[in-house]
């Protein structure tokens, strides 16, 4: 016997799809967003801070890193509210999750971008007169930014693969969109026939947007 | 506190030897297909590195969970049968294998030009060359983002606990199913996880130094 595709559940469906896809690509948004500021407040806590803020942040780091994504998705949606006593929605939870997981990465990606801004600049800043906070923003913070642009369009990406996991706490993003298709009408593959390259063309928009503003933002100018 | 948790271990351990046997299945096998892709990419004549590059790609840009319920659900019907348990192996070993590719890819590239050269000169053939001049050395620098990448995969072992599968990840939940105490469960479920993945994090930095001085 062979089996019949049947689409027209899927395209009678296909609004869940495509704003699931949207909250997908917000969600990644919003996370990274609130990440970066986690990871520029700890990249510069970790290089100006004594050793136990250091053990801290490595502490921090390394936890969320060597723990399953969806683990820490559980444990922030279940465990943390249930010893506090209070709730909050699913969204609110996976936001939060998704922002502490890439602010864990992003740590390391801004600390290498402090690192990596030529001496030279610094140099040149004081000689002209900055003051240290002058110097921080006008000389050390747009510079890192350009040096780390390329790490942070891999993170974004890489975050909005993540968000499928959102799924399992009931955010209704498109992998969600997806499995309501299935429980609800049974065309099984055909739902992930048309998720698998909403997501794969989804991936691969990005990456190319996100090299075009690379290549404005380069520090060499070609 | 402690005779409670006494009393889950024994399940958690079950759960845990799933995620360890998983991990490992994929990490063997992804190691073959993996270094036979990275070397295709590297040296195979365009309808060889293409596909490669194009599979890659494609795994790449797909998000692990919907890897596995596409394989979970397309490979029945292609007439193939696996059950939940292998086809999720298979998911995950397709997926490990695009990313143990590139490492590959990157470590055999990562060797200068001049040693291939020099191996050339001397009237070694492409598989002595592979053999005693290019691999010993890439495989230093394959090490290091390899063991990460084993990492990588019990950590994405956990997904497959979505597919029905008691590991680590879905022993802790059905505790907790009983228990109604989430938090100590997931707490002890993410030090478990912790444990072999830090340890593992450790090795891979501590190759790295050890390895470091290699140089153009």
């Amino acid at each position: 016997m062979t089996y019949h595709f049947n689409f027209n559940f899927v395209w009678r469906y296909a609004d869940k799809l495509y704003w699931g896809l949207v909250l997908s690509l917000e969600i990644a948004l919003i996370s990274i967003l609130i990440g970066m500021v986690i990871g520029l407040s700890l990249a510069l806590a970790y290089t100006g801070g004594n050793r136990w803020i250091r053990s801290a942040i490595a502490a921090y780091v390394e936890f969320i890193r060597n723990v399953p994504l969806l683990l820490l998705v559980y444990l922030v949606f279940y465990g943390i509210p249930s010893a506090g006593g209070f709730a909050y929605d699913a969204l609110t939870s996976f936001i939060a999750t998704l922002a502490l997981y890439s602010g864990a990465y992003l740590v390391e990606v801004f600390r290498a971008g402090l690192d990596a801004i030529p001496k030279g600049l610094i140099d040149a800043g004081k000689a002209v007169g900055l003051t240290p906070w002058q110097r921080f923003i006008h000389v050390r913070m747009p510079t890192m930014f350009r040096i780390v642009l390329p790490s942070l369009s891999n993170v974004y990406v890489s975050l909005f693969k993540d968000t499928s996991l959102a799924y399992v706490i009931a955010v209704p993003e498109l992998t969600y969109g997806a499995n309501w298709i299935k429980t609800n009408t049974f065309r099984v593959i055909e739902v992930w026939i048309v998720v698998w390259p909403m997501y794969l063309a989804t991936c691969y928009a990005l990456i190319y947007a996100l090299r075009l503003l690379e290549r404005r933002f380069s520090l060499v100018r070609r | 506190m402690i005779a409670y948790v006494m009393g889950v271990l024994p399940f958690l351990w079950q759960g845990l030897l799933v995620t360890l046997t998983v991990s490992a299945l994929v990490v063997a096998s992804s190691l073959v297909t993996g270094i036979l892709c990275g070397i295709g990419l590297v040296y195979g004549r365009w309808w060889i590195a293409w596909p490669i590059r194009i599979y890659s790609d494609i795994l790449r840009g797909t998000p692990l969970i919907v890897l596995i319920f596409l394989i979970i659900y397309g490979l029945p019907l292609l007439g193939v049968d696996f059950g939940n348990y292998g086809s999720a192996v298979i998911a995950l070993t397709a997926f490990k294998t695009a990313h143990v590719a590139e490492i590959a890819r990157g470590a055999i590239q990562s060797i200068h030009f001049g040693q291939t050269d020099a191996g050339k000169a001397i009237g070694l053939t492409f598989r002595q060359r592979l053999q005693y001049v290019i691999l010993p050395q890439a495989v230093r620098r394959f090490l290091p983002p390899w063991i990460n990448a084993v990492a990588d995969a019990v950590k994405g072992s956990a997904l497959v606990s979505l597919a029905g599968i008691v590991d680590l990840t879905l022993a802790v939940q059905q505790v907790i199913g009983r228990t109604y105490d989430p938090l100590p469960m997931y707490l002890l479920g993410a030090a478990m996880y912790f444990i072999i993945n830090y340890s593992l994090s450790l090795t891979s930095r501590r190759l790295e130094a050890r390895f470091a001085y290699i140089r153009e």
